[in-house]
């Protein structure tokens, strides 16, 4: 087997240690009404990145500390040189800036009240265009693959990614875990059925219990107490029934295929927060819809997410590159434009886990570098926000 | 394997495989690989399956659990013989 320990890749290392793959200036809206003006900071500015997103005002409780949560990660994390913030008012969007300038990284916050669109546009357009001579000058530099942080969720599953894709992070996650990256894994909702093996894959009781609290939770809390008569309509999705799956157990068995077989999860985390407990994998409490988990693992600080789908799923992050992975032939022949890692070879018996893992793990070492992912080509910058609940 | 398998299945205590190829007919005598270590027997699919659905390898009767990946993945509602296709209108979850 090869030994990955002392691959390098060109990364930017940023002042806090941390190792970016991706060198965006953002332009961060705090809140849903002050997207217009980021979208024309961005718009003037050439080089920087906009992300408008739904949510931001009169949230309260654990759903706003989630917004915030995600606001500070997709700031803080490492393939983001700098930050502008945008906000209606000064003193959340400070709470913004100073969440994200504890990574040592340029960020400015303006609000809109009393400035009006036009004025706080310039304003920030100006400082947006010190930033992208700063972050150009930025340079890439050797940095380990072990340092890397990388993610997984699949979406648009088929009987498919559990023979193929799904493993295929596995074996990944098998080979570079050991080495010392730092991994993300969730979908709460979707462990349903393969509970009683994600629970044993825990490194230890304590963390196993208190993931089963956390999946049960779930269960109770927000499964059954909305539920009207049959999750079947939702779980597996429409696509998912198209594609062969035909009930929640057999999809959770083969999501689960993606932490390989000997990696253990070190620790649990809520939605969007940052790993701390060293390195290793992290399971995130996290709603299966594609873009709503890739914002919150992007919030944790994942620097490149792994991708499985069958039926084929077009998912994009605007931070972080999606790398798709497929071992569906019929999706390879009808939207092969989505796709960057083909592992059709296993269904065909022409190609074994361990050489496909391998193919991943070549494509990261190729993203990090620099290659842009499917996702990245065709312009998919998806960015959701986690709601919680009603806002006040 | 210089034939390419139909059909693949997880593991030896499973009950159904997957159809891995396009255009699956119906009287066809698939070449079925057990993934877990390769072995191989074959199997006549009874109708034409699409890619990624899946294939009853035991005559399953309602009630009768189904297994993939030697796990529970569901209950049958309406009988499914041997080599017919297994889905939604036959089978469907425990849990809701």
């Amino acid at each position: 087997m090869t030994d990955f320990s002392n691959v390098m890749v060109q990364g930017y290392r940023r002042d806090n240690g941390h190792i970016g793959v991706r060198n965006h200036v953002l332009i961060l809206p705090l809140d849903d009404i002050s997207n217009a003006a980021c979208e024309a900071v961005a718009n003037n500015i050439k080089g920087t990145l906009a992300i408008p997103h739904a949510y931001g005002r009169l949230q309260f409780g654990e759903d706003l500390d989630v917004h915030f949560r995600t606001l500070i990660g997709t700031g803080c994390n490492a393939n983001v040189a700098a930050v502008v913030v945008i906000g209606i008012e000064p003193e959340w969007t400070q709470r913004v800036v100073d969440g994200i300038a504890e990574t040592g990284k340029p960020v400015a916050g303006l609000s809109i009240e009393q400035n009006g669109d036009l004025k706080t546009i310039m304003d920030a357009s100006r400082i947006a265009k010190e930033y992208v001579h700063y972050a150009t000058e930025l340079q890439r530099e050797e940095c380990p693959l072990s340092n890397l942080w990388i993610s997984t969720k699949c979406g648009e599953s088929d009987t498919t990614t559990g023979l193929g894709s799904c493993p295929t992070v596995g074996n990944m996650y098998d080979k570079l875990l050991p080495t010392g990256i730092t991994g993300f894994f969730g979908e709460t909702s979707e462990i349903t059925g393969a509970e009683h093996i994600c629970k044993e894959r825990a490194i230890n009781p304590e963390v196993g219990e208190r993931w089963y609290e956390m999946w049960k939770a779930y269960q109770d809390d927000v499964i059954f107490a909305h539920q009207t008569d049959d999750l079947s309509d939702s779980q597996p999705t429409k696509g998912n029934i198209l594609g062969g799956l035909t009930t929640i157990e057999e999809k959770a068995l083969g999501n689960l295929e993606k932490i390989g077989r000997t990696s253990k999860y070190i620790d649990i985390l809520g939605p969007a927060e940052k790993p701390k407990s060293g390195r290793g994998l992290y399971f995130m409490d996290s709603s299966s819809a594609a873009a709503e988990c890739v914002t919150l693992m992007a919030a944790g600080g994942a620097v490149i997410h792994t991708f499985p789908t069958g039926q084929g799923n077009v998912i994009g992050n605007p931070i972080v590159p999606v790398i798709k992975i497929t071992a569906n032939p019929r999706t390879i022949r009808t939207m092969s434009e989505h796709v960057d890692v083909d592992v059709s070879g296993i269904l065909r018996r022409e190609t074994t886990i361990d050489e496909a893992g391998d193919l991943l793990i070549d494509m990261i070492i190729r993203t990090a570098n620099g290659r842009n992912t499917a996702a990245e080509a065709l312009g998919h910058r998806e960015f959701s926000m986690t709601k919680l609940y009603r806002s006040a | 394997m210089s034939e390419i398998p139909h059909l693949l299945v997880h593991d030896h205590e499973d009950t159904v495989g997957v159809v891995v190829v396009e255009e699956l007919e119906a009287g066809t005598d698939m070449l079925v690989c057990i993934t877990h270590d390769n072995s191989t027997f074959r199997l006549k699919a009874e109708q034409a399956v699409p890619i990624g659905h899946k294939i009853s390898l035991k005559d399953h009767k309602v009630g009768d659990t189904v297994y993939k990946y030697g796990e529970d993945i569901g209950r049958i509602i309406e009988d499914c013989a041997k080599g017919h296709h297994l889905h939604t209108h036959n089978c469907k979850t425990k849990r809701w």
